[in-house]
C-alpha cells in the first residue's frame, strides 16, 4: 500500500470533493485507488469522513484469463483500519477528535485550526476568507498538505487536476491551491 | 489503450447493466443505493442511452413495472435498498415463482452499521425465504462484471436473481477500465401462458416444486461456486479455513496478508451465498479443521452448514450479532482464529461526533418550529427524510418506516379518544416524496375511519435526502417528454380531506395561522376532520430550483444573553453558540438568508438589519 489517507470534516466543507481530486492525482501517476465515502444522513452537518488507499496498479487482467474474483486488485479493503492512515487530514480541528485514532504513530496531521498549536497546522478558514472564498478552506488545506510534502502526489499533480476539472471554479479553485500551499512559509 | 475511470461503486453497477443490455431499470431512492438508477437517470437525460429509466413511485411498482418487461424477453434491472425490499416483497415472493424470461435482476443494497438505515437486514435472507439466488459483490469493479454473471444466471434457469451489494461497495470508489455499452435492445416478445403467468394456487403448487428443481441446479452451477482465493495456502494442513462473502472478504483478504497468513490460512470467497452447493459444504466440512464464516449481517452461509460443531461464526457467538464488521473487527477475530495476540489498540477511540442536523435555511426546521409553537404538547408522528432530523428539535416523536407518520398519528388518536382524551393534537409530519410512495393509502383510512388529526406534508419538491432525486410533481419523464403534474392538494382532496392548505414556512406568521386554522378543523365537532397543511418550500440545496430572495444576514442586539433558546429549538447551524451569558453569533458563510430566526428569540434578539426601501421582515 502506497499511502493511507483519511479526511475528516463536517458535512459540507467538500470532504468528497478533497477525495476526487487525490483520486484523480493518482490516477495520472498511474496508481490505483480505493475510496470510501460518506452518504446520506450523515451529510446534514455531522462529521463526514472519506477514506483514501493509493497503491501500485497491479497487472491488467488477461482476457480469457483465470477467474475475475482472483484479480488481487479486488483484494483490498476499502477502508483504513485505525492506527494505519499515513495522513489524516482534518478540514475541522473537531476531525482530530472524532477521527484521530485512525493515525498511525508515525503518521502525519495535517488541520485547519487557528490558534496553530504545531506544523501541521494551518488557517485554511482564514486563508480562504480572504480569498474571498470561504468555502474553498478544503483546498487551502489540500494546498497546504501536498506543499509540506505529506502527500503521494505533488502540488503539480493537483494543480493538473483542477485545471482538467475546469468549470466556473477553476479558478478560484487553483487560486485556493496556490494560497494553502505558501502558508506554511508565512 | 482502454480508458481508465475511478467510479462509485453504484456508478459501476450501472455501467455493468449497461455493458449486459439491461432495457429498463427502475427504482426507489433510498441510501445506499440510490446513485445506481441515479447514474442511469444521467445518461438518460442527456440523451446517451436507450433504456427505459424511471424513479417509481415506490419499489413495489418498481420491481412489478422491472419483472413484466422481463416476461417479455428483455433483460431488466429494479434497485431499491434493503427496506425498499420490504415494500416490494409482495411482487419479489411471487415472481420467484413465475420466474422470468429476459434477465431479471433485483439490486437490493444493505447497509450494516446502519449508516442511513431504520434496520441492518439481510437481504441474503430474502434470497432464502423467497428460494431465489443471490450474488455478494466484493467491491466496485467486482460488482460491475457479477452484474454480467447475475443476468446470466436469470436467464439460464429462469428465475430472478438478488444482488446485495452492501454499503462499503455501493459507496466505495475504485479505478477501473471503461467498456462498451450493448446497444442492441431485443424485440419484445409476450407468449401468453396463463398457467405460469397468472396461476391459480394449483398452478402455484407446480411452480413451487419448479422452483425447487431450479434451486437446487443453481447451486451446482460452476460458475458461482466459493473460489479460494489464496490457493497456495494448503486447507488440510492448515489449522483453520475462512469462508467469507461481500466486501467482509476483502477485508478479511487485505488482513491476513499484513498479518503474514495468507499462506497458511485458505480464504474462500462466495459470489453466490445462497445457495451453497451440498458439494463445497460437505466437503469444505470433510476437510477443514476449524471454518470461520465472515458475512454481513445474518448467518446465512453458517446457516447452510448441516452439522456446525467445527463451524465458528455469528450462531456460535464467535462473530458480533449485530453492527458492521469493520476490517478492525475481522483484524480481531482472524487473530483470535489463528492465536495471535490481539492487537495494540490504537490510540483513543473515536469521539462522539457532531449529529446531523437540518441545513441553515432549511424550510423544514421553520415548518417544526411552526408546529411546536401551534401545537405545544402534541404528539409528532414522523417519517423518513431529511426531515427525520426534526428530532433534534423536538418535533418528531416517531419514526418507523416509509408513510407510518399518518398511520401512526391514527393510531395515537384511536389508543385518545378511545379513553375519552380528545385534547392531545396530534401532528403528522411527512415529506413529499414519502406521502406519494406510501402516504396515501395511510391518509385515506384516517379519513374513512373517522380521525381527526393534521398532517403537514413537507414539500421541498424533491426527494432531497438521496440527492435531490424528482418526484411525481415534476411534470415530465426523465428524457423530457411532458406528463401531467401530480398535485398533493388535489391528492388529499381526493383521499376525502376537505380541509387542505399550502403554506410557505419562510412566511412564518401566515404559515403559523394555517397551521392553527387546520386545528380548529379537527376540532369542528360538525364540520371537522382530516386537515392537510402542505408547507411548500424548495429545498436550498436543489440546484434545480431557483435561488430564493436572501435577506440580509441577521444581527444579534445586545438583548442576546446567551440563553441558548435559538440553539436548542431551532439548531441553525448558521446561529454559533458561545457558552451562558455569551452572544451567540451568526456564521455568515453557511447563512442562507432566510430570515426566519428572528421570530424565533424569546428576547427579540435576532434582528434583520433593514434594507433601503424594503420592509425586512414580513412576517
Amino acid at each position: 500500500m502506497k499511502q493511507q489517507i483519511i479526511l475528516s470534516g463536517l458535512g459540507g466543507q467538500g470532504v468528497l470533493f478533497v477525495s476526487k481530486i487525490l483520486g484523480e492525482a493518482a490516477l495520472a501517476r498511474g496508481l490505483s485507488v480505493l475510496m470510501s465515502e460518506t452518504h446520506g444522513m450523515a451529510q446534514r452537518g455531522g462529521n463526514v469522513i472519506a477514506h483514501v488507499k493509493v497503491f501500485e496498479r497491479e497487472r491488467e487482467r488477461e482476457a480469457g484469463g483465470p477467474d475475475p474474483v482472483m484479480d488481487p486488485a479486488w483484494h483490498a479493503s476499502p477502508l483504513i483500519r485505525p492506527g494505519h492512515a499515513h495522513v489524516l487530514l482534518a478540514l475541522h480541528e473537531e476531525g482530530v477528535k472524532a477521527h484521530g485514532h485512525f493515525l498511525s504513530p508515525d503518521g502525519v496531521l495535517v488541520c485547519n485550526r487557528t490558534p496553530r498549536t504545531g506544523p501541521g497546522d494551518v488557517d485554511a478558514t482564514g486563508i480562504a476568507r480572504r480569498l474571498g472564498n470561504p468555502v474553498a478552506a478544503n483546498l487551502v488545506l489540500l494546498g497546504f498538505a501536498a506543499a509540506s510534502g505529506a502527500l503521494f502526489c505533488s502540488l503539480d499533480d493537483l494543480r493538473r487536476v483542477l485545471e482538467a476539472l475546469g468549470g466556473p471554479r477553476r479558478d478560484a479553485n487553483l487560486a485556493a491551491l496556490e494560497a494553502g500551499s505558501g502558508a506554511g512559509d508565512e | 489503450m482502454a480508458e481508465r475511470k475511478i467510479l462509485l461503486g453504484n456508478e459501476a453497477m450501472a455501467y455493468g447493466l449497461l455493458e449486459a443490455g439491461c432495457t429498463l431499470a427502475a427504482s426507489y431512492p433510498g441510501t445506499p443505493a440510490s446513485e445506481i438508477v441515479g447514474t442511469l437517470a444521467a445518461l438518460k437525460r442527456s440523451g446517451s442511452i436507450a433504456m427505459h429509466v424511471e424513479w417509481s413511485i415506490n419499489e413495489k411498482v418498481a420491481l412489478e413495472t422491472a419483472l413484466a418487461n422481463s416476461y417479455a424477453g428483455r433483460r431488466s434491472a429494479a434497485a431499491m435498498k434493503q427496506v425498499g425490499l420490504n415494500v416490494a416483497a409482495d411482487p419479489f415472493m411471487s415472481a420467484a415463482y413465475t420466474g422470468v424470461k429476459g434477465g431479471l435482476v433485483v439490486i437490493v443494497a444493505d447497509d450494516p452499521g446502519p449508516h442511513s438505515s431504520q434496520t441492518e437486514q439481510d437481504t441474503r435472507q430474502f434470497a432464502m425465504l423467497a428460494k431465489v439466488p443471490v450474488l455478494d459483490p466484493l467491491g466496485p469493479a467486482h460488482a460491475r462484471d457479477l452484474l454480467h454473471a447475475a443476468f446470466e444466471l436469470s436467464e439460464d434457469y429462469e428465475v430472478p436473481v438478488l444482488f446485495r451489494p452492501t454499503t462499503r461497495v455501493c459507496h466505495a470508489r475504485q479505478d477501473m477500465e471503461i467498456r462498451p455499452f450493448r446497444q442492441e435492445q431485443p424485440p419484445p416478445r409476450f407468449e401468453k401462458d396463463p398457467a405460469r403467468w397468472a396461476a391459480t394456487p394449483k398452478f402455484r403448487f407446480l411452480l413451487h416444486k419448479q422452483l425447487n428443481e431450479k434451486l437446487d441446479a443453481v447451486s451446482r452451477d460452476g460458475r458461482l461456486q466459493p473460489v479460494q482465493l489464496n490457493p497456495a495456502a494448503r486447507v488440510a494442513q492448515a489449522a483453520g479455513v475462512i469462508v467469507a462473502s461481500g466486501a467482509v472478504c476483502a477485508h478479511a483478504s487485505e488482513v491476513l496478508k499484513d498479518l503474514g497468513l495468507w499462506e497458511e490460512i485458505p480464504l474462500y470467497y462466495a459470489p453466490m451465498p445462497f445457495p451453497l452447493s451440498e458439494d463445497f459444504l460437505t466437503g469444505l466440512l470433510g476437510q477443514a479443521r476449524r471454518i470461520l464464516v465472515l458475512e454481513e449481517t445474518q448467518p446465512v452461509m453458517e446457516a447452510q452448514f448441516r452439522d456446525r460443531t467445527k463451524v465458528l461464526g455469528r450462531l456460535s457467538g464467535h462473530v458480533p450479532r449485530q453492527g458492521e464488521l469493520l476490517p478492525e473487527t475481522v483484524e480481531g477475530l482472524v487473530r483470535v482464529f489463528a492465536g495471535l495476540p490481539e492487537a495494540a489498540s490504537p490510540q483513543g477511540a473515536a469521539a462522539p461526533g457532531r449529529r446531523p442536523t437540518l441545513c441553515a435555511g432549511c424550510g423544514h426546521r421553520a415548518a417544526f418550529f411552526a408546529i411546536r409553537k401551534a401545537f405545544p404538547r402534541g404528539i409528532y408522528p414522523g417519517d423518513i427524510g431529511c426531515y427525520t432530523l426534526g428530532l433534534n428539535l423536538g418535533a418528531v416523536d416517531t419514526v418507523l418506516c416509509m408513510g407510518a407518520s399518518i398511520s401512526q398519528a391514527a393510531g395515537f388518536y384511536h389508543a385518545f379518544r378511545d379513553s375519552g382524551q380528545n385534547s392531545r393534537p396530534i401532528v403528522a409530519t411527512i415529506g413529499d416524496s414519502t406521502f406519494y410512495h406510501a402516504g396515501i393509502p395511510a391518509l385515506i383510512n384516517a379519513v374513512i375511519q373517522g380521525c381527526r388529526f393534521v398532517v403537514v406534508v413537507l414539500d421541498n419538491a424533491t426527494t432531497a435526502m438521496t440527492g435531490h432525486q424528482p418526484t411525481p410533481a415534476e411534470g415530465k419523464t426523465l428524457d423530457g417528454r411532458p406528463v401531467p403534474k401530480v398535485s398533493i392538494e388535489d391528492l388529499a382532496r381526493a383521499c376525502g380531506v376537505r380541509h387542505v392548505s399550502v403554506g410557505d414556512p419562510y412566511d412564518f406568521q401566515a404559515f403559523t395561522d394555517l397551521l392553527k386554522a387546520a386545528g380548529e378543523h379537527t376540532r369542528d365537532p360538525e364540520h371537522g376532520g382530516m386537515a392537510v397543511v402542505v408547507a411548500r418550500r424548495p429545498c436550498l440545496m436543489d440546484r434545480k430550483q431557483p435561488k430564493p430572495d436572501r435577506k440580509p444576514v441577521p444581527a444579534i442586539n445586545d438583548k442576546c444573553q446567551g440563553c441558548g433558546f435559538c440553539i436548542t429549538h431551532f439548531e441553525c447551524p448558521a446561529l454559533v453558540f458561545h457558552g451562558k451569558d455569551e452572544a451567540v453569533t451568526v456564521d455568515d458563510v453557511l447563512c442562507s438568508g432566510c430570515g426566519v430566526c428572528v421570530h424565533v428569540c424569546p428576547h427579540d434578539a435576532i434582528q434583520i438589519p433593514s434594507q433601503a426601501g424594503k420592509e425586512s421582515n414580513h412576517s
